[in-house]
C-alpha cells in the first residue's frame, strides 16, 4: 500500500478520531461534527478536545491533544482557530495521526494571508507525513466505517457510490439523492480549494477501495488538464467514472489565427476528453446520480436492443420517442417472443415493442411476462413502466373512512403483495440474466412509501421518477458498454 | 505569439502525414500559371500564396472555376497585382478545381489546459454557427477517429448525400490520425486547419491548409 493510500485509509478507516475545538455550542461546527460522528454510529476511538475542558454531549473532553494515548487515533477533524493549527499538526503527527480534514476558516481563498497559512500548511503536512484536506466545506462519509465526520446532515445509507467533490453542496446533494433513493455511498468528500489532494486523489483511492464501484466526480477548476485526463483515464479503465463539471460555457480560442481554435472551445475539449477515455459525463446534478446509481444498481447491457414493457397506455409511447434520441434501439419484437406472449396476453395487447399489456393482467401475468421479455436472446436492456398503480390505490383506500371493512383490507394487502412481486421480480430476472432491468414511476418522487418504490429502494436499486430519467441512464450505460468492447476491455468487476 | 505559414508551406510540412492533398504548382508568372494549369487539367483554382496570408478568402485571392488558358493568365495578373509589401514573397498556386456539396473542417490545435487536440466538425460558411464539432485529444487511436465521426449532430452529411456516396470512414479517419500524428510530431506548431475539407464522391481532399507556429 502506497502512503497516499494509507492515509486515505486512515481518512475514511479511521480507528480513533480526534475532534480538535469541539463546543459546547450546538450551533458550532465543533459540536455538531461530534454530534453527527456519535449519532450515526462511529464504533472506534472518539476524543474531543476543548480548551476549557468542558463536558459537550454529556462526554468528557482533553484540554489538549497531547492527552491523547499514543496510536489511538489516526484521524482528526480540526474545528480550531486557523492560526493555531500548525502547532496542533505537530503534535497530532506524534500522536499518530495520518490524516486531518481541516475545516477551519480562513485558508486559501479568504484572502493571500489565508493562501500564505495554507501553504505553510500543506509544507508541514508533507513534512510530517499527514494527509489534509483543507476546506470550508463539510467533511466526510465513510458508511463502512459508520463515520459521518461532516457539519452538515445527511448520512447516507451505505452503499457503493463513493463521491470527491470539489464542492460541499454537492456532496449533500448526492447524499440527498442516495437517501431518497436508496442507492447507497460508500465514501464522500469534499476537497474544497484542493491544497494538497484533490478529487483525482480520492478517486484513485476509491479505484483500489473494495467498498467503491463507482466514482461520481464534481469539478470546477481543472489545473492541469493533461495529467486531469492521464489520471482520470487509468482509473475509468478499471472502474466507471461520472463527472459533472461547473462552468461549462467559458470558451477557449487561443490560437486566434486558426478556426480550428476558435470552434475547440473549453468545453468541446473536456467533453471528448470524457468521450475518449470512457468518463461518463452529466449535464446536471440529477443526471450524475442517476447515472452513478444505475452503474452500481444494474450490470452493463451487452448491446443496444432495449424493450420497453408497460403494463398500460401511453408511457410506452414516450418512452420510445425518448429512446429514439439516443444509443439505444427499440427493436421490434422477435417473431417467437411474440408468439410466447400471445399465449399470456388478451388479444388487445400491443404485439409489438413498446409491450403494452393493455392492463391485461392475471396474479402471474406481469412476472410471466417479464421473465419471458428479460430472458429472450434478442433483448439487451428492458425498461419497465406501470409499476406501483394498484398499491397507490390501496394508499387511498388505507386512509378512507371504508377501511379495513368491505374486503378493503385483503385486497390493499394483495396490491401491496403484487406491486413488490413485480419489481423484486424485475431484480431477480436482472441478476438471472445480467442484463438491466429499469423500473421507472412518478411514484418514487410522489409517494416514496409505495410498495412498488419502497420494495426497489429496499433492493438498493435506483428507481426512476420519470421513463425520460431511465432513458437517459440506460443510454449512457450503453455507451459506457460500447467503450469498452471496442477497446477490448473485460467488464469492470464490481 | 504564432506565426503563419503559406499554403505552400502548410501542405509541405503536413506532407509526411499522409493528407489528402490535391496535386497542385506552385509559380511566379502568369504564364508560368497557365502552363501550370495545362499540366494538372482544367478547370483549375489559383490562389495567392504567402506566408503572411491566412485568410485568402475573405481578400478575394481565390480565383474559381479558371476554365481556359485566357482565364488563368489574367487570374494570374490579378492576384499578382493585389499582393501588397505585407504580403512578403508571394506566388500563386495552381491547383485543379473540386467542388462537393459536403465540406467538412479537420484541425488540430494546442490547447492551453489538454494539450495537442485533434477537432472535425461541419465546415463551410455557416461552420462557427452551427458549431457541430468534435474534439478529441492526441495522440488519436483509429477507434478514437471513428468515435468522432460517429459524434458528429450532423449524420445525415455523412451517409449518402444528395446522390453521392457515404463519406468514406477510413479515410476520414486517415485524415484525423494524420492530423494527431502533426501536431504531436513538433512542439511548435499551435494549429492546422483543413479548412474546407471537401468531400468529393464519398472522399476527403483538403482544398487548403494552414499551419500556425509559436515563435520562440
Amino acid at each position: 500500500m502506497s502512503n497516499r493510500s494509507e492515509q486515505f485509509s486512515a481518512l475514511f478507516d479511521p480507528k480513533g478520531i480526534i475532534v480538535a475545538g469541539a463546543s459546547t455550542h450546538p450551533g458550532k461546527f465543533g459540536f455538531v461534527v461530534l454530534h453527527n460522528i456519535i449519532t450515526c454510529g462511529y464504533e472506534g476511538n472518539i476524543f474531543a478536545t476543548n480548551r476549557e475542558g468542558s463536558e459537550v454531549l454529556g462526554r468528557p473532553t482533553l484540554r489538549s491533544i497531547s492527552e491523547v494515548p499514543d496510536g489511538a487515533a489516526d484521524l482528526m477533524f480540526v474545528c480550531t482557530p486557523a492560526a493555531t493549527n500548525s502547532e496542533l499538526l505537530k503534535d497530532a503527527a506524534s500522536k499518530g495521526v495520518r490524516a486531518a480534514f481541516i475545516a477551519s476558516a480562513g485558508y486559501g481563498e479568504s484572502d493571500a494571508e489565508g493562501q500564505k497559512r495554507q501553504d505553510e500548511l500543506v509544507a508541514l503536512a508533507e513534512e510530517h507525513d499527514l494527509l489534509i484536506v483543507v476546506t470550508n466545506g463539510q467533511g466526510l462519509v465513510s458508511t463502512p466505517s459508520s463515520l459521518c465526520a461532516q457539519i452538515v446532515a445527511p448520512y447516507p445509507p451505505a452503499g457503493k457510490i463513493g463521491i470527491a467533490s470539489q464542492s460541499g453542496n454537492f456532496v449533500s446533494s448526492f447524499m440527498n439523492l442516495s437517501r431518497q433513493s436508496g442507492v447507497g455511498v460508500s465514501r464522500a468528500v469534499s476537497v474544497g480549494n484542493a491544497a494538497q489532494v484533490g478529487v483525482l486523489d480520492a478517486l484513485e483511492f476509491f479505484a483500489d477501495d473494495p467498498h467503491t464501484a463507482v466514482g461520481l466526480l464534481y469539478v470546477e477548476g481543472i489545473p492541469d488538464g493533461r495529467e486531469f485526463a492521464e489520471r482520470i483515464g487509468a482509473v475509468a479503465r478499471r472502474m466507471p467514472v461520472v463527472v459533472l463539471k461547473g462552468g461549462t460555457t467559458a470558451s477557449g480560442a487561443q490560437a486566434a489565427a486558426s478556426h480550428t481554435g476558435s470552434l475547440a472551445t473549453d468545453d468541446k475539449v473536456f467533453d471528448g476528453m470524457c468521450a475518449q477515455f470512457g468518463i461518463v459525463r452529466a449535464s446536471t446534478l440529477t443526471e450524475a446520480f442517476d447515472c452513478a446509481a444505475t452503474i452500481v444498481s444494474q450490470p452493463l447491457p451487452r448491446g443496444p436492443r432495449t424493450a420497453v414493457v408497460t403494463t398500460v397506455g401511453g408511457w410506452g409511447v414516450v418512452t420510445a420517442d425518448a429512446l429514439s434520441q439516443t444509443s439505444l434501439e427499440l427493436l421490434p419484437l422477435p417473431e417467437d417472443l411474440r408468439d410466447h406472449l400471445d399465449t399470456l396476453l388478451p388479444p388487445r395487447w400491443s404485439r409489438n415493442n413498446p409491450i403494452d399489456m393493455a392492463g391485461g393482467e392475471t396474479k402471474d401475468t406481469v412476472p410471466e411476462v417479464l421473465r419471458a421479455v428479460v430472458g429472450h436472446p434478442g433483448i439487451d436492456a428492458v425498461i419497465m413502466l406501470g409499476v406501483g398503480i394498484q398499491s397507490n390505490q390501496g394508499a387511498l383506500e388505507r386512509r378512507g373512512p371504508f377501511y379495513p371493512d368491505h374486503g378493503l383490507e385483503r385486497i390493499v394487502a394483495f396490491h401491496d403483495r403484487q406491486d413488490r412481486r413485480y419489481v423484486e421480480t424485475a431484480t431477480e430476472l436482472s441478476m438471472e440474466f445480467g442484463k438491466p432491468v429499469l423500473v421507472a414511476t412518478e411514484l418514487a418522487i410522489a409517494d416514496p412509501d409505495n410498495a412498488a418504490v419502497a420494495a426497489m429502494r429496499d433492493a438498493g436499486r435506483f428507481c426512476y421518477p420519470s421513463a425520460d430519467r431511465a432513458v437517459v441512464a440506460l443510454d449512457r450505460l450503453n455507451r459506457l458498454h460500447t467503450w469498452r468492447d471496442r477497446r477490448g476491455l473485460p467488464a469492470f468487476d464490481s | 505569439m504564432t506565426t503563419t505559414l503559406s499554403e505552400a508551406q502548410s501542405k509541405l510540412f503536413l506532407e509526411p502525414f499522409g493528407l489528402p492533398f490535391l496535386p497542385e504548382r506552385l509559380v511566379n508568372t502568369p504564364q508560368q500559371a497557365v502552363e501550370a494549369a495545362e499540366a494538372v487539367g482544367f478547370p483549375v483554382v489559383a490562389k495567392l500564396c504567402g506566408d503572411a496570408i491566412a485568410h485568402k478568402t475573405e481578400r478575394g485571392l481565390v480565383k474559381l472555376g479558371l476554365r481556359t488558358s485566357t482565364d488563368v493568365m489574367r487570374a494570374g495578373e490579378e492576384l499578382l497585382a493585389a499582393a501588397t509589401p505585407e504580403d512578403g514573397t508571394v506566388q500563386v498556386l495552381v491547383a485543379p478545381m473540386v467542388s462537393a456539396s459536403r465540406e467538412l473542417i479537420a484541425g488540430a490545435v494546442r490547447d492551453p489546459q489538454f494539450g495537442p487536440t485533434v477537432l472535425l466538425g461541419v465546415g463551410g460558411i455557416l461552420a462557427e454557427a452551427i458549431s457541430d464539432v468534435v474534439v478529441r485529444l492526441a495522440p488519436l487511436t483509429v477507434v478514437d477517429a471513428h468515435e468522432m465521426i460517429e459524434s458528429l449532430a450532423s449524420q445525415t452529411l455523412i451517409g449518402e448525400f444528395r446522390g453521392e456516396p457515404e463519406v468514406n470512414r477510413a479515410a476520414l479517419c486517415a485524415v484525423l490520425v494524420g492530423l494527431s500524428e502533426a501536431i504531436t510530431s513538433t512542439e511548435s506548431i499551435a494549429s492546422i486547419d483543413l479548412n474546407p475539407l471537401m468531400i468529393v464522391d464519398g472522399m476527403p481532399i483538403a482544398v487548403d491548409a494552414l499551419v500556425e507556429r509559436t515563435q520562440r
